[in-house]
């Protein structure tokens, strides 16, 4: 580890940290357009985030510290998960003190914190949605170690920067295997992210909602790190879609400036096309019931087992 | 000579010390000072340095000695060696917190006298620590029945409630039948020559029929006592019958003994190992692992949800055990060495944090005298010692990184990852699936996890008397404190333990992950390039992160708070009973795996005046197999009881019949 190592670890981390919420406006804002409104502009997520760390935090009187903590553990495991992910060049110093298995190991931890948070005030709605957020997240966690297992076994390594290198290495080659781990993938990534068609991000209609029933009790600075935390995971799971699947354009050298500098306009344009798609994907599809939800994660779950078999039947 | 048993002979003396002061309990059975406050603590004092002379000396050169004790013919043998000694660090250090535990828990009045519970409590401890210690047969045979027998007295303190004396004889009954299989085992290991020592059993050649017969009745044998399914129903009923520091023991410490049982039956014991032991006892630990989370999240009483919990991470124990023997069988004797450090990380794993739930449940219960999880609740504001130590335990089983739980998860999945290089065409691409298998378990014990804990700890007490609930005294802290350092430490500094595991596997194995673990920082057990982890860096990433996020929000905006109620949506009137219950909690899991579970259900109609539900989920397996079995018993004894005619005359006239049936025969 260098101090030129270092640097593009520390640049990857801020820049996944400041555009985070642009994405998030990015993806409302096109949402808004194909929905004919005319949307709040790209930067109202900034504009909420500021908002909220002005006010002064409301909380219930029978709130533990818990409850308390859980916002920084949110944001701080989000922030780790992005120094793991290579969203823009592989030369990630940190990836080696955390694999693709301990990186999911971090979202299931910052789910579980977040689940005892919601159970922690003891309101009906609170409870309700932590149930329902561990129910997502124990389908939707095990298929997405299976996804990235099918891209360790076509590496040979959990190490994430490995992984993608060896996937973005020339060799055009289309793996079956990840074409089924790929749709496993986007529906996890929806289902993670509480998008329609599992949850609607913008409601507030408490009987259907999941993830906004978690953080209903939380006000002021702590509602703003949660959503500043919920852009950013958004931003790590779409950053590990393009890792995984897109991976061209990432520098794999870390020596040449060029490359690094390359990368951060082609990755900004990849996520400008990903966040159009999700935009599109939730416009066209209805919500679902809740007691559907674990279907749909089941065939994720299924359809990434299959991608696993796909890759040791035809070794590729 | 004497020099190299000193150490057997120093290490021996420490179960008999537990003996000693187990018996000085009964000198003063009915005080509790004496017993509590000086017992318990040397006996945890004792455990204590059982611990370190293990840990000091794991590695060093096998010792075994003959102590002129026993039958004539069958003096006892006993034996120090690498697998000894990591079990005996897994007894010391764990009997150390919960015997210093127990030193503030334990009062009088309650079933057993405090004396007569030291007793059994001590012995309890010197059997499992001779079992592990044991070189033959016989002494094997010998402790392996004064720690169920113990521990059976131990089940039952409460023995004047029929329900609790139900669940020892269930216990009783099914160690019994696994003590059975392993006498077998034992007869059809030594192999003819009629020697009842493990060093006769090594020599002798067994061909692979006898040798599979050995290893299936071993694995009966010791699945009964680490309630492996379908033997595993003992367990629920024991575990809420038994003292809190009982079941802790139990299952943090007797279950992993029947886990040492296998390991030695099958790597030292038996010198040919087949690849499809291994795959049974994969998929055995497989749906022993399913079958006990899913089981475990639809519990409503918290201790019997950590019985099915313990039944999960024993699956998922076996499920190593059976990693190991497949990769043994095809030489990848390094891979090998990787699946059993995994298996023995969990096992210490589940040694440290199954103990310390247990014992905060023992907690609760003496605050609350409340078992069911649908009267507790909030508990996190009454016993923040309590509940913060829990957290540290919830999180470790649930298998979250930076604590201990997930290392032992991260080096399975690790042997998993190398399946497909397995020189065989079907398990090389079936066994990668179980790993998916392991991935939804572990998924799962997180959510048993948030609710054991969100239902006892968070939210609101759902009961008024809840308000009463005392946190805990300084002893217990004491032992939950330890217990809790013990989870930190095995998470945070994995590759110290693991060096000192390599002598282990060195014995079992042949092969160790030795010249791997290079930095004591860096978990990187095949190749750093391959997978690395380093729970250290990642802990103080997130410390440091969140301190900074703290700190940075506080600096550029402020830390004012207000204090109101709970947003109650619009509606007028909010209760504590509005919350989710445990039912509630578990109501997903109940539905996505109905098949698993035997329902009653109770539903109101819509115009029922006083609407009552209930619902009652129990197992296929009592009605499935031991009901039959149970059935078949009582209908050959009903057969047998028509020879039994209650009068003197007839039985001396069977007498009579019988010694001339023997004498035609004889001559």
């Amino acid at each position: 580890m260098n101090a030129a190592t270092l640097f593009t670890q520390l640049i990857e981390i801020i820049l996944a940290v400041i555009a985070a919420p642009l994405l998030m406006g990015w993806v409302n804002q096109c949402r808004a357009w194909l929905q004919n409104r005319r949307g709040a502009g790209v930067l109202q997520p900034y504009r909420l985030i500021r908002k909220l760390f002005h006010k002064d935090a409301v909380i219930a009187a029978n709130a533990s510290t818990l409850f308390r903590l859980v916002p920084y553990v949110q944001f701080a495991s989000m922030c780790l998960a992005a120094a793991i992910i290579p969203s823009l060049w592989t030369g990630l110093p940190f990836a080696v003190a955390a694999d693709t298995i301990a990186l999911v190991g971090l979202f299931a931890t910052a789910r579980v914190f977040l689940a005892l948070a919601a159970m922690d005030i003891g309101t009906a709605f609170g409870s309700m949605g932590a149930r329902r957020e561990m129910l997502v997240g124990f389908l939707a966690e095990p298929a997405l170690l299976m996804v990235f297992f099918t891209a360790s076994l076509i590496s040979h390594s959990t190490s994430f920067p490995t992984i993608v290198e060896t996937l973005a290495s020339g060799r055009l080659a289309i793996y079956p295997s990840l074409a089924f781990a790929g749709v496993a993938f986007l529906m996890v990534l929806l289902a993670e992210n509480a998008r329609i068609p599992v949850d609607n991000p913008a409601t507030h209609l408490e009987l259907t909602m999941i993830h906004e029933a978690t953080v209903l009790e939380y006000s002021a600075r702590h509602l703003a790190l949660i959503e500043w935390s919920v852009a950013l995971k958004l931003f790590n799971y779409t950053c590990i879609g393009l890792a995984l699947f897109f991976p061209w354009g990432l520098a794999t050298n870390t020596h040449s400036l060029l490359s690094l500098l390359l990368a951060i306009p082609i990755t900004g344009l990849k996520l400008l096309i990903v966040g159009f798609g999700l935009a599109l994907i939730e416009s066209i599809n209805a919500k679902m019931r809740i007691f559907r939800a674990p279907e749909f994660l089941a065939t994720a779950f299924l359809l990434a087992v299959l991608g696993l078999l796909v890759h040791l039947l035809l070794g590729s | 000579m004497a020099d190299s048993t000193s150490l057997l002979y120093a290490t021996l003396l420490l179960p008999v010390a537990w003996l000693v002061i187990g018996f000085l309990g009964l000198a003063r059975a009915r005080n509790i000072i004496w017993v509590g406050r000086i017992l318990f603590p040397l006996g945890a004092l004792v455990g204590l340095t059982l611990g370190l002379v293990a840990l000091i000396d794991l590695g060093g050169p096998t010792q075994s000695l003959v102590l002129p004790l026993g039958l004539a013919q069958l003096p006892f043998h006993l034996r120090l060696d690498a697998l000894t000694q990591f079990f005996l660090l897994l007894i010391g250090f764990t009997s150390a917190g919960v015997s210093i535990f127990s030193a503030g828990y334990f009062r009088s009045g309650e079933g057993t006298a405090p004396g007569l519970l030291c007793l059994q409590y001590h012995v309890f401890l010197a059997s499992m620590a001779v079992v592990v210690m044991a070189d033959d047969a016989y002494l094997f045979m010998v402790a392996w029945e004064t720690m169920a027998l113990s521990s059976y007295f131990l089940v039952t303190t409460q023995h004047r409630l029929p329900e609790i004396r139900r669940a020892g004889f269930i216990y009783l009954l099914i160690a019994h039948i696994g003590a059975i299989g392993i006498l077998l085992s034992f007869g059809v290991m030594q192999g003819g020559s009629w020697q009842f020592t493990f060093d006769a059993m090594r020599t002798a050649q067994l061909g692979p029929v006898w040798a599979s017969i050995a290893f299936f009745l071993a694995l009966f044998g010791f699945g009964a006592k680490a309630g492996l399914v379908p033997l595993h129903v003992w367990l629920p009923e024991a575990h809420p019958a038994a003292p809190s520091p009982v079941s802790a023991l139990m299952s943090g410490v007797m279950l992993e003994i029947a886990v040492y049982g296998v390991l030695r039956f099958t790597f030292d014991l038996l010198h040919v190992q087949l690849w499809w032991w291994g795959l049974v006892t994969l998929g055995l630990g497989l749906f022993t692992a399913l079958f006990g989370v899913v089981f475990a999240a639809v519990q409503t009483d918290m201790k019997r949800l950590l019985a099915y919990s313990s039944i999960e991470n024993i699956g998922i124990i076996f499920l190593g055990v059976g990693l190991s023997i497949i990769f043994h069988v095809f030489n990848m004797s390094v891979l090998a060495a990787l699946a059993l450090a995994a298996t023995l990380y969990h096992c210490l794993n589940h040694a440290f944090s199954k103990s310390l739930l247990f014992l905060s449940t023992g907690s609760v219960l003496h605050a609350t005298k409340e078992r069911s999880l649908g009267k507790l609740g909030g508990l996190i504001h009454r016993m923040p010692w309590v509940a913060w130590l829990a957290l540290i335990g919830t999180l470790a089983i649930a298998g979250l990184p930076p604590l201990n739980g997930f290392v032992s998860e991260w080096l399975l999945l690790q042997a998993f990852l190398f399946t497909p290089s397995l020189p065989h065409s079907y398990i090389n691409m079936l066994l990668p699936i179980g790993a998916a298998a392991l991935a939804l378990v572990a998924a799962l014990a997180a959510y048993v996890m948030v609710k054991f804990y969100g239902v006892i700890f968070l939210g609101q007490p759902r009961e008024s008397t809840l308000a009463k609930a005392h946190d805990c005294g300084r002893m217990e802290r004491l032992g939950l404190l330890w217990l809790a350092i013990g989870c930190v430490l095995l998470g945070i500094f994995p590759v110290v333990l693991l060096t000192l595991l390599n002598s282990v596997s060195v014995e079992l194995l042949g092969a160790s992950l030795g010249s791997q673990l290079q930095h004591w920082w860096l978990l990187a057990p095949i190749a750093p390039e391959r997978a690395s982890y380093s729970p250290l860096a990642f802990m103080v990433s997130i410390v440091v992160l969140v301190a900074t996020v703290m700190l940075g929000v506080r600096l550029f905006y402020h830390g004012r708070i207000r204090k109101a109620s709970p947003w109650g949506c619009g509606f007028p009137i909010m209760t504590p009973r509005m919350q989710d219950t445990a039912e509630g909690f578990g109501q997903p899991i109940r539905q996505i795996f109905e098949p698993l579970f035997r329902m009653r259900r109770e539903l109101p109609s819509p115009f029922d005046v006083a609407p009552h539900y209930s619902v009652q989920v129990d197992d296929h397996f009592w009605y499935w197999l031991y009901a039959p079995i149970a059935g078949l018993i009582q209908r050959a004894s009903s057969l047998a009881s028509v020879v039994q005619k209650g009068r003197i005359s007839v039985y001396l006239l069977y007498s009579f019949i019988t010694l001339i049936a023997l004498l035609v025969f004889v001559l």
